[in-house]
């Protein structure tokens, strides 16, 4: 037998088993119309699951791309302070951060697929239930016995697939989930352990991590220092604009008053 | 006929184009007995994919039971093993 036919009669005869029928055919409805708005309440939650744990990610990414930018900086204050050692350091780590960013994005991109997948299910499932609700009202009103047994199997099977179906898809979902999640829980501890960058934060971290952060701040004061000197120079002529202006005054006076200035 | 993806939803699908179809499915039904798992995922996706170019999406209100159905696009060879082996769990759960 093919596998399609074998596939099919074996998930009509689980749904089927699946069905609860209660000696009143009436109440089977009732009943499994309860069901079928617990499993479509289930698939909400299951989307909004998924939504949650994309969103994490994104927040993963964004976070490590960060600490990559920093990272980058910092190797290229490392080379104009010569210090290739810091700057070699610095791109390793950099590196392994764009492992973990490309991991992460392939992870994002599952997690969308899966976002997806279960709203396509959740509007699917929707429109069925509300088809059987119309339908078991339907066959409710105009009940005699032997015509509505035949009806009701007709919508209890049709359903009874769907909910096959979708109740399969948000399994598959929680297992893909589950699994990501715990890579995210590991994620999320090496960003808060520092272990992963940090260079951010003065006294935290190891010994090359202080120091890249050490002469980062250096360059910084070393910058800010140039930054000033460049302004007294472009003051010093206003400055002395009144005086006597000689073409030698000018170009002395700015070294002076530069080396008293900042220190 | 009603061939239902699982997954993705139902699909009407002519009978002139079920024999294209059960040729295909007779290479995914080889692919698993082979065990061979690049050759499955070939033959699955030729053969879902058959189903949406010849199959017309069935309307989704409808309560009809389909004839065929069919593993899901990113299933593995293990998952379609789990899937015909018989077993008393039902499939809707909680």
């Amino acid at each position: 037998m093919s596998l399609m036919k074998r596939i099919s009669l074996i998930f009509r005869s689980k749904a089927n088993k699946a069905i609860d029928r209660a000696e009143d055919p009436r109440e089977t409805l009732d009943y499994s119309y309860q069901r079928q708005l617990d499993l479509l309440s289930k698939v909400r939650r299951g989307v909004a699951d998924v939504a949650t744990s994309r969103k994490r990610v994104e927040l993963q990414v964004a976070q490590l791309e960060q600490q990559q930018a920093k990272l980058q900086s910092q190797a290229e204050k490392a080379l104009q302070m010569d210090r290739e050692d810091l700057a070699r350091e610095a791109l390793t780590r950099k590196s392994a951060l764009t492992n973990q960013i490309t991991d992460l994005k392939a992870q994002h991109a599952q997690l969308q697929g899966e976002e997806e997948k279960l709203t396509l299910a959740q509007q699917r499932l929707q429109a069925k239930v509300e088809s059987f609700r119309t339908r078991k009202e339907t066959i409710k009103a105009t009940y005699t016995a032997a015509e509505a047994q035949t009806r009701i199997n007709e919508a209890m099977s049709g359903i009874g697939e769907e909910m096959g179906d979708v109740g399969m898809a948000i399994q598959r979902a929680e297992d893909k989930t589950a699994n990501m999640q715990a890579r995210a829980g590991a994620i999320d501890e090496l960003i808060a352990s520092g272990a992963l960058d940090d260079a951010s934060q003065l006294n935290a971290g190891d010994d090359i991590t202080r120091e890249l952060e050490q002469m980062s701040s250096q360059s910084e004061v070393e910058a800010e220092l140039m930054r000033m000197k460049g302004l007294s120079a472009g003051q010093e002529p206003g400055a002395i604009e009144g005086g006597s202006g000689g073409g030698e005054v000018l170009s002395e006076q700015p070294e002076t008053s530069t080396e008293e200035g900042p220190r | 006929m009603i061939v239902r993806i699982l997954g993705e939803g139902q699909y009407d699908v002519s009978d002139e184009a079920l024999d294209r179809l059960n040729e295909l499915d007779a290479a995914v039904e080889a692919a698993v007995e082979a065990g061979d798992d690049a050759a499955f995922a070939a033959a699955l996706a030729a053969l879902l994919d058959g189903v949406r170019t010849v199959g017309v999406a069935h309307a989704l209100d409808s309560l009809d039971e389909s004839d065929l159905i069919l593993p899901p696009a990113d299933a593995t060879i293990d998952e379609v093993r789990a899937l015909l082996a018989e077993s008393d769990e039902g499939l809707i759960p909680g």
